[in-house]
């Protein structure tokens, strides 16, 4: 069993300048099991990127727990793979060198490695790419690279900070369908952040609200949005009414929460 | 073939005259026409109107050069190879003449007689005002106040032209016929004039280091020549003409004996020291202004007047013989055209010190020749070549002798039977020292690679310390507050500033001129590397750390590749700005080397060397740079993408 348990979990940051305190996470508490698909959503400022960087390992908590399996989370590590918005490609390398970047650092022997890359170009949709520039390859496409280079490591857990962000509509919307497609083959645990409630509604088996001020879970759905996009097109999905109901009920939570910030700046 | 062009430059020079006028031309009208359509096509203040204009280059550097060659007087020695040679047989007129001219309106506004009657006019007047009170007896006084007044009489008798001596007169008159006489020849004209065998053998314009023949080359400057070698025999009769009329031999030898005696009485004169003194100083001041007045060097100005008038026919001859010729000098020799000196014609003008492109190539081809017997290169050394190298050398220069005396034991004494014993320590000795044989090796040589080669092997050692101490101090919070205090304070410093100090410690030889660059690229490289290796973007070094990499392996594979464009940034300003310090360290010390090179040749004026050195140094930095530039876009396609 190697489920991601929080547990209290809080996060204080310190201004150095004035020496002010403001509470980044206060108080967080889930478990995650094996082969989950957790969407994270709230508006800016609430945290979810913080509590993605402290499981991570980037960031130590100031108090509270946070394991995955029976291994306390206490820095970086291989079995937590993070994809980020921008890709963060090492530009100087070519696709196949970006995506055997962890085999290279775990010393595999090239002839495994090679193997593996092929494998995963294959399943993003990059074969043939190998020797391309990254810097040559369109937003989508770096992202394919970024999840590929994820998952050659074989993480127990992959993260996702906002990764389909910076991506316009059509290449978001078949980036949607790729990752659900991995989710389902892989059976990884999956963590998504993201800002487009549409895109947590559909990418999310579990979905935590979170509010700002302190940051912390606002609420918790269970969602089978996920579970249909394997089989309908996500087009579809988005036009069912219990669909248009959870949005419109999160897209109110998350405007109210908007307004109180607005409010009390 | 090069001996046939190195004689024939002047007509090389002619043939790329006319091609750079044909292209300037050319391009004039070719880029008129090319920039009315572009200009169509893309707005004002569009880039791309930058873009596709090589026919301005064209136009451009054929100007230049076309500048180059008329400043250089290149032109005029194309075109009119003789011009220099007739105008040198002017000037020679000139100074043969000069000895009259000095004492006439014509070359000194005044006559020299009205000068010398103004100044010891003004002069007897303010002694007889400083005469000092009290150290001479009323006698006395009354000698000296008649002498100055003696004086004053000499001026008037020899401005008067009815007291002036018949002999003076007579002699005045030989010289004004004998003037008059140069200017009938020149106006006579120079046909069945020629040239001699010796003057054609000369060397051409410009090909010896001589400059202009001196003797003529064409009939017209062997008349001038013939004229100015009997100018030169009047000027010398001019100038021993004196004017003594009888009234002031007499005035003269009064004033003489008046002197003595007044000289006589001060060797028995009874007074205090200081009187004495200032007696003796009195009398040294009017003795001087009278043996000033008793050699007869002033002329009624009636007297001057007739040679001032032939001076000017002489000119007015030679300008109406020398009509196109003057046109030429005003049009193509800009400046003050050809001097005479004592021994040389010279050239006067921007051509001094812009020597001719033809020549400036002659120059460099002359020193680029690799054989030194066969005068190239320059002060013992090829300036681009190649030779043998003792590998035993490079190892006596890697390993300093100080190495082998740390090691333990002792080097060999001398046993009773006189011998040398050596042991293993007098061996490596050698090796320390270059003493052994160990094979050649090919590699290049000359003043060029000399200089090149100090600018490498300085911003090798740069980057091998300077990259990893930056990169470290790009993600150390030790090694960055450790070191950044020391380098910012020695960076800001002009390199040149550390050259007296660091030639000194080093001395002239190679290592002081290396570790001058040295201190130069490492700071540089450093602050180059820190910069790149700080600047890379966290989510980058948080993705490796995701993907297991350790920290050796996440400097090594991340943030030295995302370092590197900013690494060659700074190899690429750290070479430039070695080059401009090494160039300016030879010249304040060193055996070899461009700037070297420049120096001695700055020491001896030798214009010509010193453009073929800044032509060097220029094209070298611009070849450096060209290299940088490719290595970049080769080594980093990335740049400017990520």
């Amino acid at each position: 069993m190697t489920d991601l348990l929080c547990k209290n979990l809080s996060m204080t940051f310190t201004n150095p300048a004035n020496g002010a305190m403001v509470e980044a996470l206060k108080d967080i508490n889930f478990t995650l099991k094996k082969g989950e698909l957790l969407s994270v959503l709230g508006p800016s400022g609430c945290g979810k990127t913080t509590l993605l960087n402290m499981i991570a390992g980037f960031l130590n908590p100031t108090s509270g727990q946070l394991s995955l399996g029976d291994k306390q989370i206490e820095g970086p590590g291989v079995e937590r793979g993070m994809v980020f918005q921008q890709g963060a490609l090492f530009e100087w390398l070519p696709v196949s060198k970006n995506v055997d970047f962890g085999l290279r650092m775990k010393n595999l022997t090239p002839a495994d490695s090679e193997k593996l890359v092929e494998k995963w170009l294959d399943i993003v949709g990059l074969t043939g790419f190998g020797d391309t520039p990254t810097y040559q390859l369109s937003g989508g496409m770096q992202q394919r690279v970024a999840l590929a280079r994820c998952l050659v490591n074989d993480p127990e857990l992959i993260l996702m900070d906002e990764p389909l962000g910076a991506l316009d509509a059509l290449t978001r919307e078949k980036m949607q369908s790729l990752i659900l497609e991995l989710w389902k083959e892989t059976g990884k645990t999956i963590i998504i952040i993201t800002h487009s409630v549409e895109e947590a509604l559909l990418l999310g088996e579990r979905l935590f609200v979170m509010a700002p001020r302190p940051g912390r879970i606002h609420k918790e759905y269970n969602l089978p949005f996920a579970e249909r996009g394997l089989k309908e097109s996500l087009r579809d999905i988005k036009q069912q009414s219990d669909f248009g109901s959870v949005r419109e009920e999160i897209l109110t939570m998350i405007w109210d929460m908007e307004e109180e910030i607005m409010g009390n700046v | 073939m090069s001996e046939f062009l190195s004689t024939h430059r002047a007509d090389v020079a002619a043939l790329l005259i006319i091609i750079l006028t044909g292209l300037f031309v050319w391009s004039i009208y070719y880029g008129l026409r090319r920039t009315r359509k572009l200009d169509s096509e893309q707005v004002f203040g569009d880039p791309e109107r930058t873009l596709g204009g090589w026919f301005w280059a064209v136009c451009g550097v054929s100007s230049l050069l076309l500048v180059w060659f008329y400043f250089s007087w290149g032109t005029a020695r194309a075109f009119f190879p003789s011009a220099a040679n007739e105008m040198c047989q002017v000037a020679k007129i000139d100074e043969a003449l000069s000895p009259i001219t000095a004492k006439l309106p014509y070359g000194d506004r005044y006559y020299k007689s009205t000068e010398l009657l103004v100044r010891n006019g003004q002069q007897l007047a303010a002694l007889e005002a400083q005469m000092p009170a009290g150290v001479y007896s009323s006698a006395e006084q009354k000698k000296l106040f008649s002498i100055l007044d003696r004086n004053q009489q000499l001026l008037t008798i020899y401005s008067d032209s009815a007291q002036q001596s018949p002999s003076t007169g007579a002699d005045l008159d030989a010289i004004h016929l004998r003037l008059q006489g140069l200017s009938e020849a020149i106006d006579a004209g120079y046909a069945g004039l020629m040239p001699t065998a010796e003057a054609l053998a000369q060397p051409r314009w410009g090909v010896t280091d001589s400059e202009i023949p001196m003797l003529p080359l064409t009939p017209r400057g062997v008349l001038f020549d013939n004229v100015a070698e009997q100018s030169k025999e009047i000027a010398k009769d001019f100038v021993k003409v004196r004017n003594l009329p009888e009234a002031a031999k007499i005035i003269i030898s009064g004033v003489k004996s008046d002197i003595t005696s007044l000289k006589e009485a001060d060797k028995n004169y009874s007074g205090s020291e200081a009187d004495l003194a200032s007696r003796k100083a009195y009398l040294k001041a009017v003795e001087r202004i009278f043996k000033r007045l008793d050699d007869g060097a002033i002329f009624p100005a009636a007297a001057m007047m007739q040679i001032n008038l032939d001076i000017l026919q002489i000119q007015d001859s030679v300008k109406s013989q020398t009509k196109g010729l003057r046109l030429v000098d005003a049009l193509f020799l800009p400046g003050e055209g050809v001097v005479k000196s004592r021994t040389l014609c010279v050239e006067q003008g921007s051509s001094r010190w812009l020597p001719k492109p033809t020549d400036v190539v002659a120059k460099f081809a002359r020193l680029a020749n690799p054989n030194l017997e066969d005068g190239g290169g320059y002060k013992g050394t090829v300036l681009f070549w190649w030779k043998w190298l003792e590998i035993a050398d490079v190892i006596a220069f890697l390993i300093p002798d100080g190495v082998v005396d740390m090691l333990p034991g002792d080097y060999g004494i001398h046993n009773d039977n006189g011998e040398f014993v050596k042991t293993y320590k007098d061996h490596l000795l050698a090796v320390a020292q270059g003493d052994v044989y160990l094979g050649v090796v090919p590699m290049l040589d000359g003043h060029i690679w000399d200089s090149v080669f100090r600018v490498i092997v300085a911003m090798g050692f740069g980057i091998a310390l300077g990259v990893p101490l930056g990169i470290y101090m790009g993600v150390s919070r030790f090694f960055k507050s450790f070191f950044d205090p020391l380098i910012e304070l020695y960076r800001p410093v002009p390199p040149l500033a550390w050259a007296p100090l660091i030639l000194t410690i080093f001395g002239i030889q190679d290592d002081g001129k290396i570790f001058l660059l040295f201190m130069v690229a490492f700071a540089i490289m450093v602050i180059s590397a820190r910069t790149g290796a700080s600047g890379t973007q966290l989510s980058k070094i948080r993705a490796s750390h995701s993907l297991g990499a350790t920290n050796k392996q996440i400097i090594r594979y991340v943030i030295l590749p995302n370092a590197l464009p900013e690494i060659l940034t700074g190899i690429r300003i750290s070479i430039g700005v070695c080059w401009g310090t090494l160039v300016a360290a030879e010249m304040l010390a060193g055996t070899t080397g461009i700037g070297f090179i420049e120096n001695v040749a700055r020491t001896v004026s030798d214009y010509e060397l010193i453009w073929v050195t800044i032509l060097i140094m220029g094209l070298l930095g611009l070849l450096f740079d060209i290299a940088m530039r490719f290595t970049i876009s080769v080594l980093i396609p990335w740049r400017g993408k990520g």
